[in-house]
């Protein structure tokens, strides 16, 4: 590894690094609330939670948030009035996020900063950072390296810090992250520190299951035997025991889908952006009150759909970054995992 | 252990051997340790998935609602009250129903385990009747099963099944095989606080909601067909995070269930935030038992207290607010 792209960090040194960042940046981080490890804004860095596992939120919501004010508006005499939020002067930084959380960024990034361009996403991802630490022990649940991630994945990370003992090695994604590099606090990595980063790595990765989504995996098999299971009864099959409720989509840091709503009293009001989920009846009730997608049948299918067959399709990734959060978190434990397992084995009727 | 499961699969398989279109809802292994899962079986071989432990903490019930055909259906004590509240609300028949009753020993609460981990992902799980022995990725930890079971299970005065046509499963002699009124101690300090000091509690515990709806539609008693909050023409509730949205959901939703809310604990397994959402049913169980005498899914000929009139209702909380 090139030495501009690496350099090392001691631990007692972390807290010097945080204060540069609180100093200049909004910093948004994993953070303890009640009894739940949550990816949330961080006001001192006492309030840091570097431990094991991942939050119980992804990091999305820090550049998708799940209720965005999008401007506010005034009916008078004289016409409407329209006032756009403040933007936020300060940069960002996303600190702590999981490798799998940082892959995710970059799929949000094609959606809102593709084609169509999302000022309000654009905006805030054009100030922040990302700045990841590595997973040394994945939990069971887990499965980024079907996904074309890995445990200490660069992928979406402008730097990621790999713990090694009572140092971190720092790696630079990008020039963002090199540019880091700047400040006093960090030291040039050894052979050592590397040689212990590449162990961290190694046993992180046989901790898991590569085919954790069945032999063949994801890619273009995958798409096109989805698209000829379209009516397939499968989805009728693994479908029975959900609950229909948001849990999936909410926690998902790809998931990404969202409703527009005036809220009005009298003659003001905000319009909002607030996410919304394809396991909700209402995602798609047509004003009419017909439903294409009447039951839970058709909507996992249409998130099954999304994240392994259209998204790969259309933007070159899939929808899915291997986080668990899904497979931990489903009240009734529908597992994407043996879905997807499932479906590749099963022939087309 | 071995031997209930056995008997529930034999109860199973006679169900299935007696006639066609035929379901058996029980509970399988999940995907993960510390996961049991529902499951839906109606092939004789499939018979062999059905598990029964401290990890069955789902409520079947839910998904009976407007179900057709003959159903077996494997309930605890809570599972069975709301069974009953359902046949008195007409949303399943009796007659449809083979209730497969286990007598229970309470629910293991996966997050109090995991948050007592130490950090450590959990690998596997051996299950005695007194103590769970969990093993971690570096280590085993013995918890005593009783201090680890969800809070709901703590308080529960009927674990064995209310109706059933075949009772399994054995509980210590102490145990009321009929249902026991609350004490509601459980809920002494709270209502100790003064109003300012509750409200407090309730702002807080909304504020973590994400509007996933896990609660509502893990409630084996919301079944409406178009829940309030989903309602569009007009819409009675804000789609927001925004604490008065939430938490109008919230009191809606605890209003529509008083009477009804059989305190399963359904809501609270399925949040994914850790919000305390049975505190509301929980005071609104106790109000309902202080005004009308009455606690839900007891027996199928008592009607509902909302659902009915008697000049001897209470009025207090209309004359004296």
């Amino acid at each position: 590894m090139n030495s501009e792209n690496v350099k090392l960090l001691n631990k007692e040194r972390l807290d010097d690094f945080l204060k540069v960042l609180f100093r200049d940046c909004i910093v948004f981080g994993p953070t303890r609330k009640g009894n739940m490890l949550l990816f949330d804004r961080i006001e001192s860095i006492d309030d840091i939670v570097l431990g094991r596992g991942n939050t119980m939120n992804s990091v999305k919501d820090a550049l998708f948030p799940q209720k965005e004010n999008l401007f506010n508006y005034r009916h008078g005499d004289e016409g409407t009035e329209i006032q756009k939020p403040s933007a936020e002067e300060k940069g960002m930084v996303l600190f702590g996020v999981r490798p799998c959380d940082a892959q995710g960024l970059l799929l949000l990034d094609k959606v809102f900063g593709g084609g169509q361009k999302d000022p309000y996403y654009i905006d805030k991802r054009s100030k922040v950072a990302i700045i990841g630490i590595a997973c040394e022990n994945p939990d069971p649940a887990c499965f980024c390296l079907a996904l074309g991630g890995g445990p200490c994945s660069t992928k979406g990370s402008d730097l990621l810090l790999i713990d090694i003992g009572d140092k971190y090695l720092v790696k630079a994604g990008t020039p963002k992250g090199i540019a880091f590099f700047e400040e006093k606090v960090f030291e040039d990595a050894d052979d050592e520190a590397l040689a212990k980063a590449s162990l961290v790595e190694k046993k992180a990765e046989e901790s898991m299951n590569r085919a954790a989504l069945g032999e063949a995996g994801i890619g273009e098999a995958l798409e096109k035997r989805l698209e000829k299971l379209f009516d397939d009864p499968i989805w009728g099959e693994v479908t029975e025991s959900c609950l229909g409720c948001g849990v999936c989509t909410y926690l998902c840091p790809t998931c990404h889908c969202f409703d527009i709503l005036d809220e009005t009293v009298k003659s003001t009001g905000e319009r909002i952006r607030i996410w919304d989920s394809c396991q909700f009846p209402l995602f798609t009730r047509q004003a009419s009150g017909f439903n294409p997608r009447p039951s839970s049948k058709e909507r996992f299918r249409q998130r099954i759909m999304h994240k392994f067959c259209y998204l790969p399709k259309n933007e070159n990734l899939p929808g899915c970054v291997g986080c668990g959060r899904c497979v931990t978190k489903c009240p009734v434990n529908l597992d994407i995992r043996e879905v997807i397992k499932k479906i590749s084995l099963r022939e087309a009727t | 252990m071995s031997q209930l499961i056995h008997e529930i699969k034999e109860a199973a398989r006679d169900f299935l051997r007696d006639g066609e279109d035929r379901t058996v809802i029980g509970f399988e292994q999940g995907s993960l340790p510390l996961q049991s899962r529902p499951c839906f079986i109606r092939k004789e071989n499939d018979l062999e998935r059905l598990v029964w432990n401290g990890f069955c903490k789902n409520n079947l019930a839910g998904y009976l609602p407007k179900r057709k055909g003959k159903i077996a259906i494997v309930v605890k004590g809570c599972d069975s009250r709301a069974l009953v509240e359902l046949i008195k609300e007409n949303q399943i028949t009796r007659d449809q129903l083979v209730i497969i009753g286990v007598a229970c020993n309470g629910m293991i609460d996966r997050n109090k385990i995991e948050a007592d981990m130490d950090g450590e992902s959990i690998v596997d799980v051996e299950e005695g009747e007194d103590v769970l022995t969990i093993k971690g990725t570096n280590s085993s930890k013995v918890f005593d099963r009783k201090e680890y079971l969800y809070d709901h299970c703590k308080v529960c005065t009927n674990p064995v099944p209310v109706i059933h046509d075949i009772l399994l499963g054995q509980r210590d002699s102490n145990t009321p095989q009929a249902p026991v009124n609350d004490t509601f101690s459980d809920l002494e300090d709270f209502s100790a606080l003064d109003g300012k000091e509750r409200w407090k509690y309730f702002t807080e515990e909304m504020n973590k909601c994400i509007r996933c709806y896990a609660c509502r539609n893990a409630c084996p008693m919301c079944y409406c067909p178009e829940c309030f909050v989903d309602a569009s023409r007009p819409q009675w509730v804000g789609k927001s995070t925004d604490l008065s949205d939430t938490m109008i959901f919230h009191l809606m939703r605890a209003f529509h269930l008083a009477g009804r809310c059989v305190g399963c604990g359904a809501c609270e397994q399925a949040c994914p935030m850790g919000v305390d959402i049975r505190k509301l049913n929980r005071r609104l169980q106790k109000d309902v038992m202080d005004l009308f005498h009455y606690k839900a899914g007891c027996n199928l000929e008592e009607k509902t207290p909302l659902a009915t009139f008697r000049t001897d209702d209470s009025d207090s909380f209309m004359v004296e607010p």
